[in-house]
């Protein structure tokens, strides 16, 4: 998928999980290109969210390796400090943004905290960053200043993406992002996914049970199912010709929205 | 997102509506919250607030009934039950603060240090505080007395130990719920240290259940430390205290004057009972909304 020579962000092989006898993941492998955007598919229980917590180092992989721009990702138990060298390289947007910040904590602070880890800045050119970041995703300075609870979901998950953002991630993981919310937010989401990457050469990986808004952001699909990537390509030529049997089944089950699959001799 | 910023910010509630919860079944914890900060003003300002010396034997007015010079009567030496009372708060107070702090402080950092780390030092923690966990409080104590003597420190010491387990165990499995969150997991990924993760983000989290679990706690300390004097190993006479006086006033109830023990057991029951209900208003109230 990956332009051959040009360094992956996210190079990904042979990736496994097992708990007990049940084998979750089995021989994932993935590459991203710096800037480029794969959309993960598959029903519930595919194992997707195994697959994007291994390649976020929050899972350890039963077998296989994650690499970004060649250099192993440390286990969980790995000690902070190395750890934290690659906050640069993988952040992840977790499903639910009810619990994906901490609710005592405001919201810029939850910024600002972060910045003031992995940059010199400090004071008020600390909060002018945060400030930056957060009209970024389109929050105002009312909301910087509240507490989580106060945001609706589409807000909490802007603010998560912020957080992401603002360590200027190498890959951004972002499982189910945008499924806890209703539509028009997921439409704005994906919007300022879209700007973002823009912006940056933050390779996506987006990771979705809806092939509704998968063709709004990723150029490139892989569809799993049973915890192996049975199918990939561009995202287009997959949606309207299908290979897999699985695929066809997947997008069939999917109520016609974004996207109008031409089929046969139609129009 | 206009349509997705209709949220008003928290906190801007009417006084109205707090007037309202109150009588929605908040006036029980607010009760039991006066009572139980009434006896600590009472212990703190027993000086100002008690009528006599509570030291002080009169001779003449032994074994008194409750009268306009002495409110709740006076114990077989002539001392002003009521006088005592007030003071003996201090000692029946301070002591199983110093054991709540104690357990809560120590209590909290095993948890969250054993929540956090896990392997092999988790289970040491737990087995530890299961260990503990099945020996009542204040057999603890009389185990710690008969070893290093009578007195309020071995109380204070031994029962901390015990109430070790009430505390720890509890806000352990909140730490590992509460380290289950993706919150934490990001954080984690963010490159912030375990360390800060634990100090900033679990334990203010954490906090609420903490504080409802040593007011609860707090209540079933003071019974263990007032049980612990009144059979002798805690606070020595004259000096008063509530355990103590119960005990003091034990042969009276046979003789026709009960009012010593009757009051003294009666302010013990009645502040453990506070402690209890405070502590399930808290609970309800910190962490029923918080989720
Ligand atoms: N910690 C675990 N222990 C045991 N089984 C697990 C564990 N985590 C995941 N599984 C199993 O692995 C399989 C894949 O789970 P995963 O969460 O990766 O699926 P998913 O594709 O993300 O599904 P969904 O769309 O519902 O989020 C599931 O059958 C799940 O039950
Ligand atoms: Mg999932």
């Amino acid at each position: 998928m990956a332009d051959a020579g040009a360094p992956a962000a996210l190079e990904a092989a042979g990736l496994r999980k097992t708990y007990g006898d049940f084998v979750a993941v089995e021989d994932v492998g993935l590459s991203l290109a710096p800037g480029a955007s794969l959309a993960l598919v598959g029903e519930s229980g595919s194992g997707k969210t195994t697959t994007a917590r291994m390649i976020a180092g929050l899972e350890a992989p039963t077998a296989g390796t994650v690499r970004f721009d060649g250099r192993v990702l440390p286990g969980r138990r790995a000690r902070t400090a190395v750890r934290g060298s690659f906050a640069g390289d993988v952040q992840m947007v977790f499903q639910d943004p009810y619990a994906s910040l901490d609710r005592h904590q405001r919201v810029a602070d939850s910024i600002s905290e972060v910045l003031a880890h992995h940059t010199d800045l400090r004071g008020s050119a600390l909060a002018r960053r945060t400030a930056e970041l957060l009209d970024q995703v389109g929050l105002t300075a009312g909301q910087a200043r509240s507490l989580p609870r106060a945001l609706s979901g589409g807000q909490r998950q802007r603010v998560a993406i912020a957080r992401a953002v603002a360590v200027r991630p190498r890959v951004l993981v972002l499982d189910e992002a945008v499924a806890a919310l209703d539509v028009s937010v997921q439409a704005q989401i994906v919007t300022l996914l879209r700007e973002l990457r823009e912006q940056s050469d933050t390779a996506y990986l987006f990771i979705t049970h809806d092939l509704g808004i998968v063709q709004h952001i990723c150029e490139d699909i892989a569809v799993m199912h049973r915890g192996r990537i049975i199918e990939r390509g561009r995202t287009l030529s997959v949606l309207e010709r299908p290979g897999a049997a699985y695929t066809r089944k997947l997008i069939d089950s999917v109520p016609r929205r974004g996207w109008t699959p031409k089929r046969g001799a139609t129009a | 997102m206009s349509a997705y910023q209709s949220v008003p910010a928290a906190g801007g509630r009417l006084p109205l509506g707090r007037v309202r919860a109150l009588a929605r079944g908040q006036g029980v914890p607010i009760a039991a919250g006066t009572v139980v900060a009434l006896v600590v003003l009472a212990a703190v300002f027993a000086p100002l607030l008690a009528p006599y010396d509570p030291n002080a034997v009169d001779p003449l007015a032994v074994s008194q009934g409750s009268s306009a010079a002495h409110w709740l009567g006076t114990d077989d030496t002539g001392r002003d039950i009521l006088s005592r009372l007030l003071y003996g708060a201090r000692p029946s107070l301070l002591a199983p603060a110093l054991i709540t702090l104690t357990a809560g402080l120590a209590g909290t950092a095993l948890a969250v240090s054993a929540a956090w780390l896990g392997g092999w030092y988790d289970r040491v923690v737990s087995a530890f505080l299961d260990l503990v966990f099945g020996f009542p409080g204040l057999v603890l104590a009389v185990v710690g007395a008969a070893v290093f003597g009578a007195g309020l420190d071995i109380a204070v010491i031994t029962l901390s130990l015990a109430y070790l387990p009430y505390i720890a165990r509890v806000v352990r499995s909140a730490a590992l719920r509460e380290r289950a969150l993706p919150y934490v997991s990001a954080l984690g990924l963010l490159g912030l240290s375990g360390r800060r993760i634990c100090l900033r983000h679990l334990l203010p989290n954490l906090l609420p259940l903490v504080l409802v679990q040593a007011t609860t706690s707090f209540g079933y300390t003071m019974l263990d430390v007032a049980a612990f004097s009144f059979i002798g190993l805690g606070t020595q006479p004259p000096t008063a205290e509530w355990g103590l006086m119960v005990a003091n006033g034990a042969p009276g109830i046979i003789a026709g004057q009960p009012e010593q023990s009757l009051y003294a057991g009666l302010v013990i029951v009645v502040f453990v009972i506070a402690c209890n209900l405070l502590g399930s208003g808290l609970s309800r109230r910190l962490l029923g909304e918080d989720r």
